[in-house]
């Protein structure tokens, strides 16, 4: 009677929908050039504005002379660990504006599933925002970010991961509470600006937020790009600490999503969400 | 006749809001059946749980044979749904929208499928054209035609003519007959037009404040309550009063 329809063994036919999810955001962006600019306009704003103070620091200390990329290193891989979150938590919002969760949630598309393209989509979202402001600050600044060399693969994949585990319970909020979660959400990555040592060692923060602020991934991130940068030494610990660090958040951004999103079906809201 | 649909003791209910009470019924496969009822019936609940998008406090449900609430997702590549309340991404273009529905769906050959439902649906000359420039009843065609990509042994619609003019909303009664016919399809429906559920349906479930009140065929229906069409059947019903008071 019908077509076959999952013919495939079940991880390709889950491979086969992820796709179709990083299709249909694909697609949005292709035919909009607008969301393509507004992806790319302010990671290089704000890296100009660091790479202009960071010209005045230099001129005014001997520090910032010798270690010229650390404020600049340190925007532009804050903003990996934002645009991943972002990337993720905009996306899913796209589907909350479209309405279209209840159409998506009657295919056999699971929520994991939903959860790998919006990741997918973020990576894609923060390379593309990324690459130009990078490339602007070698040919203003005349400083590559890329001279970090191999462990800077390692930053942008923990910084990513990081942002995924809170893009991930961002969009569990979206679904339990609705879109009266939104404003919560946008702010939640910058509540950690002030203590995840993004410009500053850690050693500044008084002794009682430094526990806190190492329980953070992207704290231990930061630390080894200024060791690269100010020491000339790669700090493989702090790699595994931030690795080890983003397996329990990561894990916990998982298990949230599956549980707001059984709340949300429990409650009803996955068919009223976006109204 | 198998069933393709056996619904138990379902209910559901929010803190204080009973909106399903120990609903039982079953569905005849091949059948297009029509759930009715007011608003706050009970309808769109059920339909939720049909497909999976709503957890019932308790009671079962069993679709194509698989247990909808421990293994939906074995029979959702089965199953399709389409209602005017929930949208698809209006930025994409029509096409675009089918052709990420037809690959979640897992189909081969999507763009022939494509291609083909759209000229069965007479959407084809508005495949380039972004979801959201369409007509409320253009889009309704355009989710009906995503609703059949799959080509689904159970169909569930809410509304499934809404906002289509008359000719229009003609053309597809009888393409989702024709649907049934080919390929021996369930159709369950929620509907307000209750000419449309006379010619289309076989079975009619009456809802009211979340129970079932009756159920029949539209012109057992009819008889039983001594009326002239279903819309007064309809009436009767939603109002409270029952068929021997309605029929006396």
């Amino acid at each position: 009677m019908t077509q076959p329809l999952v013919p495939h063994p079940w991880w390709l036919a889950a491979l086969r929908r992820i796709a179709a999810m990083i299709l249909r955001h694909v697609y949005l962006f292709r035919g909009s050039w607008p969301r393509f600019l507004d992806l790319t306009y302010w990671p290089t704003v704000q890296m100009t504005m660091w790479g202009f103070l960071t010209v005045f620091l230099a001129a005014k200390s001997n520090f910032f002379a010798q270690a010229f990329g650390v404020l600049l290193s340190g925007a532009l891989l804050w903003d990996v660990l934002f645009r991943g979150q972002i990337g993720m938590f905009y996306s899913f919002l796209e589907e909350i504006w479209s309405r279209n969760l209840g159409h998506l949630f009657v295919t056999p598309l699971r929520p994991i599933e939903l959860a790998l393209s919006l990741m997918v989509v973020s990576v894609l979202k923060t390379t593309v925002g990324l690459v130009p402001a990078t490339l602007a600050a070698m040919a203003i600044f005349d400083f590559s970010i890329y001279a970090l060399g191999l462990p800077l693969i390692g930053f942008y994949l923990n910084l990513m991961v990081m942002g995924w585990a809170i893009g991930l319970v961002m969009c569990g909020l979206i679904m339990r509470y609705g879109m009266g979660a939104e404003n919560l959400a946008w702010g939640t990555a910058f509540i950690m600006t002030p203590i995840t040592a993004i410009y500053y060692p850690v050693a500044v923060l008084p002794a009682w937020l430094q526990p806190i602020s190492l329980s953070l991934p992207s704290t231990h991130v930061f630390e080894g790009m200024r060791a690269i940068l100010i020491d000339g030494a790669f700090r493989a610990d702090l790699l595994l600490n931030a690795a080890l660090l983003n397996l329990v958040y990561l894990t916990v951004g998982l298990v949230a999503f599956h549980a707001f999103f059984q709340v949300a079906r429990r409650r009803g809201l996955l068919l009223n969400l976006g109204e | 006749m198998a069933e393709a649909i056996v619904v138990e003791h379902l209910s559901k209910s929010y803190q204080d809001v009973v909106a399903i009470q120990d609903l039982t019924f079953s569905v005849e496969s091949g059948s297009t059946t029509a759930l009715l009822g007011g608003n706050g019936a009970g309808k769109t609940t059920t339909i939720a749980i049909l497909l999976g998008l709503l957890l019932p406090s308790s009671g079962r449900v069993t679709v194509l044979g698989v247990d909808m609430l421990r293994d939906r997702h074995r029979v959702l590549p089965r199953m399709n749904f389409s209602s005017p309340y929930v949208d698809l991404p209006r930025r994409l273009t029509v096409e675009e929208n089918l052709l990420v529905f037809a690959r979640l769906y897992g189909l081969n050959r999507a763009r022939e499928r494509i291609g083909a439902i759209a000229r069965e649906l007479d959407v084809h000359q508005m495949l380039d054209r972004p979801f959201g420039s369409l007509s409320a009843g253009q889009k309704t065609r355009v989710a009906l035609a995503k609703s059949l990509l799959n080509e689904p042994a159970l169909l569930l619609l809410d509304e499934p003519t809404a906002s289509m003019d008359p000719d229009t909303a003609d053309g597809m009664r009888q393409y989702l007959a024709h649907y049934r016919q080919k390929t021996g399809a369930t159709i369950v429906l929620a509907s307000h037009n209750m000419a449309e559920v006379e010619r289309m349906c076989d079975d009619v479930l009456m809802l009211r404040a979340g129970a079932l009140v009756d159920r029949g065929r539209p012109a057992d229906l009819i008889a039983r309550y001594g009326r002239t069409n279903l819309e007064e059947v309809f009436l009767d019903v939603a109002r409270g009063g029952s068929r021997t008071a309605a029929a006396s």
